[in-house]
């Protein structure tokens, strides 16, 4: 007994030296990783559920709303007063817009409420709650301090909630946005929609190429394969505008289409669903030939000459000895593809129409343009959250061995 | 030897004047004629590049000829599709499908042929039963070892009762040991069954075990047809005699022809020989005479034959049953003589001067390269 333990020790030092070294080899890049890839996902994904706006300009009043139980009244006299005394102490230090921007999120007119508020509340008053509510009648509203209670922080559901449509009320029911605000469930929709349309179509499009490339002799299969490949050279953004090109009113496509007497006005072909479809099975059809490729290239001929040979025509050797084995091909480059699409933003704002752009879209426009990292990071994470499953599911049906599936 | 000899008349597979070309330029099977029997194991034995594979796989369908015709049964099979000619086929990497399990590979043909279920599961546990694989029919293809997967590839091409079963070099991809067993189980169950058997191998050990007729091929060409005792005891030309068994040859040219089929032969150093005149043009033609090494005896150590031939021992290796001695003779610095091992009797020493002695009969005048 104690010669096997010395030997697995031993085995176990030598193992570890191994690990090091493997490591060592790694470690760079895992560090590289870390800082410029988990890092800032990690911080995105803390923003959906940190906030900490409102609290850093009105502290008092953040602090007090701590005591507001009854939440289907106003709270007291002391949360007045903090309000009050927040107004006046951020319109000195001109924080004012930070909170404004921060309730208007929340509150429908949020932002004047607070100018409104702070423009009229008198130096002194002997009871601040009259004085706030006749400043704005607003405030005699509990939903309205409902508002500052889920601003207050530092951990808030609102924006995943906002993310999903649904919003809480000052009692802490969450109930469904009203239909003219709901806007992210449909854009979720309408991605994965998109998403799986366009991988549908790369599969349906790119399955007889990669066949073809994997069957042809390698002198025209690494032609065709160039062809495939040439539009991983150019640029995204070209791409794009090159399809901008041909599908215009006055573009090749309807220039052509007219000349030959199909059609005897322009079609619309671009800023709207057909232009986002198009472009986009375009790009992303690389991604689904190549995976297909390896995985056919490895599958010998013989199998479906075996399966012909022992009674099978060849329809039915296709479909029951060839595409099955094509499945861990037809898995991988499906998910790449899809992943892709629900993530793509360049392709669809600019070949797509207002009503077509994907949750990307929205993603970019609350970063760059409104500045609700808030809001972001939320839709950031849903989609996150939505490819991971993905992912998973993908991995439970396909596997390490690609023969479950069968 | 089976005897197939009463169904001869009839045979279940002729290839008539067929002719293959891939480019259009060199011919793979240069005008091919071919009977194959019913019942007979027949062997397309012969290096890579003679055509064997190309002959198997235009009578399964999967090469057209390019001139020619091959019937099955008796009738035409050119505009025939692979999956319609209910040929059975083992290829030489078995093609097991991999995502089914054995059984589902095994019940395949069933299935394509609209067997019910039920049916089709009782088939394939029988055939599996007789390659000895019915306790593993739950299991993947990669589950299974070379030999049994090679077992599984044959079941499936027994299942549905083919007449004809093409086998491409099946055991190549085995050890040794594991393909000479699988030799005499492939060969009882072609006698069990009765089936027709048409098997390619470069391996002329596998051919000689296994067939009742071979088929040698070179050039496209079938180069002779016979059963193994035939090629290897009366081959027709110098390719045979060496690509079947160790064989000595002695270049010569003919001097005279002798009555019953004998000739007279003068070797390269100035001797004669009596050889059997079996493909040899006339008087003044080149030839290449041919012995197999336990034809061939060292003088003293043996009977006495009609030829005889000075030699010098270059060295003795002992094998066991049998002793091989290496002598330089007449020109053949490699020729090599197999004689009985017996205790006690001394056996030739490297350097020594023997004389070589063989019959007439032994020693095969055939065609002598071309220049």
């Amino acid at each position: 007994m104690r010669d096997t333990d010395t030997l697995k020790d031993r085995l176990r030092r030598a193992e570890r030296m191994r690990q090091w070294k493997a490591f060592g080899l790694i470690a760079p890049l895992l560090g590289f990783l870390l800082v410029v890839f988990v890092a800032p996902i990690a911080s995105m994904m803390l923003r959906s559920v940190h906030d900490t706006e409102l609290r850093e300009v009105w502290p008092t009043v953040t602090r007090a709303i701590g005591d507001w139980h009854d939440r289907t009244r106003v709270p007291g006299e002391p949360v007045f007063a903090a309000l009050a005394a927040d107004l006046k102490a951020s319109q000195q230090a001109k924080s004012l817009p930070v909170a404004a921007r921060r309730l208007n999120y929340d509150l429908r007119n949020g932002r004047s409420l607070v100018f409104s508020t702070a423009r009229a509340l008198p130096e002194t008053a002997t009871s601040w709650t009259d004085a706030v509510t006749a400043a704005n009648p607003r405030w005699a509203d509990p939903e309205t301090w409902g508002a500052v209670a889920r601003a207050s922080g530092p951990a808030t559901g609102y924006f995943l909630l906002a993310a999903l449509d649904r919003n809480r009320t000052a009692t802490g029911r969450i109930v469904q946005a009203p239909p003219e605000e709901a806007l992210f469930v449909a854009v979720l929709k309408r991605t994965f929609v998109v998403g799986l349309a366009v991988t549908g179509l790369c599969l349906l499009l790119g399955y007889p190429v990669a066949y073809l490339l994997a069957t042809l002799p390698p002198d025209r299969g690494n032609l065709l394969m160039i062809l495939v490949l040439l539009p991983f050279w150019t640029s995204l953004l070209v791409r794009t505008a090159a399809w901008v090109v041909v599908l215009q009113e006055q573009g090749l496509v309807n220039n052509a289409l007219i000349w030959l007497g199909v059609i005897d006005r322009p079609m619309r072909l671009i800023y709207n669903q057909v232009g986002v479809y198009v472009a986009m099975t375009h790009i992303l059809l690389p991604f689904m030939i190549l995976p297909l490729y390896s995985v056919m290239k490895a599958i010998p001929p013989a199998y479906v000459r075996a399966a012909r040979s022992l009674g099978a025509s060849p329809t039915t050797a296709f479909l029951r000895v060839y595409v099955p084995q094509t499945l861990p091909g037809i898995g991988a480059g499906g998910l790449l593809v899809f992943i892709m699409a629900i993530g793509y933003y360049i392709t669809p704002a600019l070949v797509g129409g207002a009503g077509d752009q994907l949750i990307s879209y929205f993603i970019a426009y609350y970063t760059s343009s409104s500045v609700n990292w808030g809001l972001a990071s939320a839709l950031g994470a849903v989609l996150l959250s939505a490819t991971l499953a993905l992912y998973w599911v993908y991995n439970r049906l396909v596997g390490a061995d690609g023969v479950k599936l069968g | 030897m089976t005897d197939v000899a009463p169904q001869a008349a009839d045979p279940l597979v002729r290839f008539s004047g067929v002719r293959k070309t891939y480019d259009g330029e060199t011919l793979i099977v240069k005008d091919l004629n071919l009977e194959i029997r019913r019942g007979e194991f027949l062997t397309l034995l012969g290096p890579s590049g003679s055509g064997k594979t190309t002959t198997l796989m235009m009578l399964a369908g999967f090469e057209v000829p390019t001139e020619g015709t091959i019937a099955l049964d008796g009738r035409s099979i050119g505009a025939v599709p692979p999956h319609r000619r209910g040929i059975g086929m083992v290829f030489q990497n078995y093609a097991l499908f991999p995502h089914m399990t054995i059984e589902e590979n095994v019940a395949f043909p069933l299935m394509v042929r609209g067997v019910p279920r039920d049916e089709r599961s009782v088939k394939a546990r029988e055939a599996l039963a007789m390659v000895k694989l019915d306790a593993l029919w739950r299991r993947r293809p990669a589950q299974l070892s070379g030999g049994q997967q090679q077992r599984v590839a044959l079941a499936r091409a027994l299942v549905f009762a083919p007449q004809l079963v093409l086998m491409d070099e099946p055991l190549g991809a085995l050890d040794k040991q594991l393909r000479e067993h699988m030799q005499m189980e492939i060969k009882h169950i072609h006698q069990s069954l009765g089936v027709t058997v048409v098997y390619v191998t470069h391996d002329q050990t596998e051919a000689l075990t296994m067939s009742d007729r071979i088929a040698v091929f070179s050039d496209g060409v079938i180069q002779q047809l016979d059963t193994p005792q035939g090629l290897y005891e009366r081959p027709c030309n110098r390719f045979v005699a060496s690509f079947i068994g160790e064989n000595n040859t002695l270049m010569g040219t003919v001097e005279e022809m002798l009555p019953h089929g004998f000739c007279r032969v003068r070797l390269a150093d100035g001797h004669y020989v009596t050889a059997a005149a079996v493909n040899v043009a006339g008087v003044g033609a080149a030839t290449a005479l041919s012995m197999r090494p336990e034809k061939v005896h060292i003088e003293g150590l043996g009977a006495a034959h009609v030829n005889r031939l000075m030699g010098t021992v270059k060295d003795t290796v002992y094998h066991g049953d049998h002793v091989r001695v290496r002598l330089s003779v007449a020109g053949n610095p490699e020729f090599v003589v197999k004689m009985r091992f017996r205790p006690g009797r001394p056996m030739p020493e490297a350097g020594e001067r023997v004389a070589v002695a063989f019959s007439a009969e032994d020693c095969r005048a055939l065609d002598a390269p071309a220049e």
